[in-house]
């Protein structure tokens, strides 16, 4: 099975990698300046606006996580290619 | 437990099929300093350690895979379609007999990966100790294999994951600061 | 991020069979002069932290940087 990976995938992945690179930055951060409130409220501000993007891919491209932390449509699509070695 | 994310954290291009440079990868693949070698350092010295850095091992242990997943991408797509011919003319003619175009655990020169290369010695301080001396090893492993090839696509992930290497041993170093400290006194900003 | 590369002059023998290198270099990154990551320092965007790595501008490291190494024939004076 072989979806189209048109621009549209490419620029929607690269926000999402975008923003949870900020979050392994603050995440990391925070693990050794777990007092800092600002960090803090930047890690809240991002992780939700992460998920309005992986949404809206996960609309688009299929499940990102497996073992139900995304929803599948029928047929499972969870094993749909690409993966991500592949794109 | 662990949960699988369909995407890799950084984008992996390359420009030419290259089955050298796959050949050269290997070292962060199944080397003393790869990528393997580092998640599971991390992710095992977790249970000996002071509960305030467990999340900081948990963390870069994760990361470190994700890191193992763009070195594999990058041996995947320099050896893609490559023939027996041109893997044997890089030195690859060994590693098709045993394994085809598959993916093994071992580094540049072919030697597989051993759990020797990892240390959990139970002392906080010796383990990250060696955790900040991985880093290095690897930031460095990353600067000879940004030297060796030309492909620009492929230096620029290499550059990211050899950035990653410097933020992971700044943390590390921050870990050691925070286990200096005697109790209930906050150097935490 | 400037100067992140230091220079040292190996000793040189008439024996030596390669043509000399005069000066090398190695990489002195960020890390080591940062004992704990002060807060609120400047951020670089999610798409250009993800370009670079980290971020933050102060613990970005570019590499190469600089001359890696200066061979006889380039560096005589």
């Amino acid at each position: 099975m072989n979806k189209a990976l048109d621009n549209e995938f490419y620029q929607l992945l690269h926000e999402l990698q975008s923003v949870d690179f900020v979050l392994v930055e603050l995440n990391l951060y925070l693990d050794t300046h777990p007092m800092d409130a600002n960090a803090i409220q930047q890690y809240n501000h991002y992780a939700q606006l992460r998920q309005k993007i992986a949404q809206l891919y996960e609309s688009k491209y299929g499940p990102l996580q497996n073992f139900g932390q995304s929803y599948s449509s029928t047929p499972w699509c969870w094993n749909d290619a690409p993966w991500p070695w592949q794109v | 437990m662990w949960v699988y994310e369909k995407k890799l954290q950084y984008p992996v291009r390359v420009s030419k099929c290259d089955p050298r440079m796959a050949k050269y990868l290997m070292e962060q693949y199944g080397g003393a300093d790869g990528e393997l070698a580092a998640a599971l350092r991390y992710l095992n010295q977790r249970y000996t350690i002071p509960d305030k850095v467990i999340g900081l091992l948990t963390d870069i242990g994760t990361e470190e895979f994700a890191h193992l997943e763009m070195i594999a991408t990058m041996i995947y797509k320099l050896t893609k379609d490559a023939t027996p011919e041109q893997l044997r003319e890089v030195g690859l003619g060994d590693h098709y007999v045993a394994h085809d175009s598959a993916l093994f655990y071992q580094n540049a020169a072919g030697v597989p990966w051993t759990a020797a290369y990892i240390q959990a010695k139970g002392d906080p301080i010796a383990d990250l100790y060696e955790d900040i001396a991985a880093e290095e090893k690897a930031r460095a492993t990353y600067q000879w294999l940004i030297d060796i090839t030309d492909d620009v696509d492929l230096q620029d992930s290499l550059k990211f994951l050899r950035e990653r290497e410097i933020i992971h041993s700044l943390r590390f170093r921050e870990a050691v600061e925070i286990l200096k400290e005697k109790r209930d006194e906050k150097i935490f900003y | 991020m400037n100067d992140q590369m230091r220079y040292y002059k190996p000793f040189i023998s008439p024996l030596d069979p390669c043509p000399p290198i005069r000066v090398k270099s190695y990489s002195t990154p960020p890390q080591l002069f940062i004992p704990f990551q002060p807060p609120n320092l400047p951020q670089f965007t999610p798409y250009e932290a993800l370009k670079y790595g980290t971020l933050w501008p102060a613990l970005y490291s570019p590499y190469p940087y600089g001359h890696k190494y200066v061979r006889q024939e380039e560096g005589d004076a």
